[in-house]
């Protein structure tokens, strides 16, 4: 009976990143700047309750896409400087990426950086194997990581698979703000996965701690746990967002899908 | 000291007869205030929740347990002596509950007390080795668990198959957010509220509002109280849905887990089209709502028809599996009695036979003048009658969003919230979340949090893990679990 019931209603699976998917593009991302408004910073600083906009050095707006909670107050207060980034390619290969504008690396650095997720990620190419941790999530990224499997989006099909045991996985996603309570379950994991590994830090709160930080529950983002490879913003990323990120961490994003990818 | 603790005895026996006399123990809190700790037990009846306060003076260290009188007690003075430092004299089981087990006496100033500590550096090999008789041994489940789960770990004591005993460590994720309230505008406490238990962001938010509105003494205008009801039913039909799918995964019915994974994606998609979050947040702000739905009522009324249509046919096919069925009747059965001496709150308790829903019993936005239909008594207590109680609240949320898309259509132009600056005072405030009543304890003085304390239903209701096992073997525990459907994000905080 059941069989015939998962007939009825077609294939509703998503083609993306083959195909472009309308919904990728119609959920909201962390906010962004769309235009320098010079000498404002100051007081555009206070709008960010995380203190995610700050002052370039040019005297220009800086936002730290990793420090958004998508409260929208800047947008709403100033919709000339700030607006929502609209694609789900916001997943980063280094910290300071997540800023707009990024803060710069030096290209020796980044090439190091490439190369070491490369030569990681080579191995693993077309079978993939996930473990999560939640080091103090609020239960949204959860639901968001468990969406990845339902049938609209299906990571089966791209052959990405959870794994109960951390001795069978290839990627560690971390979620929450760093609860030190989990710090050290977390590095256990972490220690008891195979070499290659990659760690992705899903949500805002698992790259600064979001909201939840300055506290003395939580160390402000896991980086200060385990070191990650990829950062994905949100306040939680939406499913397109984290299998960018999957996808940005395996060298497999087709060129064209995500393009706005900080690789 | 003894002076205060007769005093306190006195005001615990008098709880204690109004729970037995038909009142709901809805939490005990504690407050740091200059005088001393603040202890406010609140208790819920069909005029509102309301606080009984009491001081402990400033040099106490200790006071005489209420757990011993109320046993529902027995999580909240736990919580209380982890974050103030002062010991329930006569509780059972004195033990850390939200804070990993510190080295003897070495957490000074606790969190909740002034200066509290920069951090909490827990300490694996305080954690207490747990004694077994012969032939028994402990499974750890968790903290990291085997799938995607929020980190709590339970001990499950087994002679092999049943399970005679079950502990539960919850403090792994405490994120310590009572403290960060402190300071923050009751603005700024709005997006906090949102974050404590992600999966309930609506009910939250109208928790924390409703208490920040009864101190302003706001009133919320019909409109926003239309669209605050609207989110607050899309985000239990997610929860529900939720419900559904691990219990449906915990059978290994595949086909019922995928469409109950897309009828859930349905409903978050439709609630990211109606107010840009996936979640509903942004949308509940003290006063009223910050805009209508991008949706409109027109639209509304056909999203809504088909998911119902959908989910509906699909709920009848799941509970037409009797391979399924079997797996759920008689599981974690919950007795009647233990459920009204507890208060068990939402689904938990209603499939035990005792309701106290607040939309029905204390109802606060549009529920008042919207029709809610009385389900179907579900008095078995078991993990199929929590089920069945989801499937009628289900249909009851089909029923008010119908309603509310009608009402929407007609509903006049206007303001959508009312002013509402709140600068001094204090008040409680509630809402039914999908696991039942969530309550928030708020002060404001010169316009800051001084001291906001959410309590989630899952919190309350999480404690009764402990006796669900009477007959029930380890296959179980994943259904048993699934069942009480809650969010670990909102118990730990």
């Amino acid at each position: 009976m059941w069989a015939l019931r998962g007939l009825r209603d077609g294939v509703v699976t998503t083609r993306w990143p083959a195909r472009p998917d309308p919904y990728a593009a119609a959920v909201r991302g962390p906010a962004t700047v769309l235009a320098q408004a010079a000498g404002a910073a100051d007081q555009l600083e206070r709008l960010c309750p995380t203190g995610a906009i700050s002052n370039a050095d040019d005297g220009g707006v800086r936002l730290d896409q990793g420090k958004c909670v998508q409260c929208g107050r800047c947008v709403a207060a100033r919709p000339d400087v700030f607006g929502w980034s609209e694609e789900p390619g916001a997943a980063a290969l280094w910290r300071g990426a997540l800023t707009v504008p990024e803060f710069g690396e030096t290209p020796e650095r980044l090439d190091a950086l490439r190369n070491s997720l490369k030569t990681r990620s080579a191995a693993l190419r077309r079978s993939v194997h996930l473990r999560h941790v939640d080091a103090g999530s609020d239960g949204t990224e959860e639901w968001e990581i468990l969406a990845l499997f339902n049938p609209v989006y299906d990571v089966h099909r791209l052959g990405i698979f959870l794994t109960a045991s951390p001795r069978h996985a290839d990627i560690l996603l971390v979620t929450g703000a760093g609860a030190r309570g989990m710090a050290e379950p977390l590095r256990q994991t972490y220690d008891a996965m195979p070499e290659p590994k990659i760690v992705i830090a899903v949500g805002t709160d698992a790259v600064s701690g979001g909201l939840a930080s300055p506290s003395y529950g939580v160390s402000g983002g896991i980086g200060a746990i385990v070191p990650v490879d990829v950062w994905v913003p949100g306040a939680p990323p939406p499913p397109f967002s984290i299998l960018h990120a999957l996808l940005l961490a395996l060298g497999r994003l087709p060129a064209g899908a995500g393009e706005g990818a900080r690789s | 000291m003894s002076l205060a603790s007769d005093t306190l005895t006195t005001l615990w026996e008098r709880l204690a007869e109004e729970v037995a006399a038909g009142r709901r123990f809805a939490g005990l809190f504690g407050t740091a205030r200059p005088e001393g700790l603040m202890l406010s037990a609140h208790l819920a009846d069909a005029r509102g929740v309301t606080a009984a306060d009491t001081i402990l003076p400033a040099t106490a260290t200790s006071y005489p347990a209420l757990t011993p009188l109320l046993g529902a007690a027995f999580w909240y003075e736990r919580e209380i002596a982890d974050m103030f430092g002062v010991i329930p004299q006569g509780h059972p089981r004195p033990e850390p509950l939200l804070l990993p087990q510190p080295p003897e006496g070495a957490l000074r100033p606790r969190p909740g007390e002034s200066g509290g500590p920069a951090a909490i550096e827990p300490d694996p090999r305080a954690l207490p080795l747990h004694v077994v008789g012969p032939g028994l041994f402990t499974i750890p489940h968790g903290p990291v668990r085997s799938g995607v789960f929020e980190s709590i770990e339970y001990l499950v004591e087994t002679p092999g198959e049943d399970i005679p005993h079950l502990n539960m460590r919850v403090f792994y994720k405490h994120r310590g957010l009572d403290k960060r309230f402190e300071g923050m505008t009751a603005a700024d406490g709005l997006l906090l509220a949102e974050r404590v238990e992600g999966t309930a962001t609506v009910a939250h938010a109208l928790a924390y509002c409703h208490a920040v509105e009864r101190i302003c003494g706001a009133e919320v205008p019909w409109t926003a109280a239309l669209v605050r009801v609207l989110h607050a039913e899309l985000e239990r039909l997610a929860c529900h849905l939720d419900v559904a799918i691990r219990l449906a995964d915990a059978a290994g019915l595949a086909v019922a887990t995928a469409r109950f994974g897309w009828h859930k994606e349905r409903v978050l998609r439709l609630v990211g089209h109606a107010c840009g979050s996936r979640f509903g947040r942004g949308v509940v702000v003290p006063g009223g709502v910050s805009r209508l739905p991008l949706t409109g009522p027109g639209e509304l009324l056909t999203e809504i028809g088909t998911l119902d249509k959908a989910v509906t046919a699909d709920v009848a096919a799941l509970m037409g599996t009797a391979s399924f069925l079997d797996r759920l009747r008689r599981t974690g059965p919950l007795r009647p009695e233990r459920a009204r001496e507890h208060g068990a709150l939402g689904p938990v308790g209603k499939a035990s036979g005792y309701s106290d829903d607040a939309r029905e019993f204390r109802p606060y936005d549009a529920y008042p003048s919207l029709g809610l239909h009385q389900p179907a008594p579900r008095p078995a207590g078991d993990a199929l009658d929590r089920l069945r109680v989801r499937w009628d609240e289900v249909a009851q949320s089909f029923h008010l969003l119908r309603q509310v898309a009608d009402e929407l259509a007609e509903a006049p132009d206007g303001p959508l919230r009312a002013g509402c600056d709140a600068s001094d005072g204090r008040a409680t405030g509630w809402a039914e979340a999908p696991q039942g009543e969530v309550l928030y304890d708020v002060r404001l003085e010169d316009g800051l949090i001084t001291r906001c304390h959410p309590r989630s239903a899952s919190f309350h209701n999480l404690v009764l893990m402990h006796e669900l096992f009477a007959g029930d073997i380890l296959t179980d525990f994943p259904f048993i679990e699934a069942s009480l459907g809650l969010s670990v994000a909102g118990v730990t905080r």
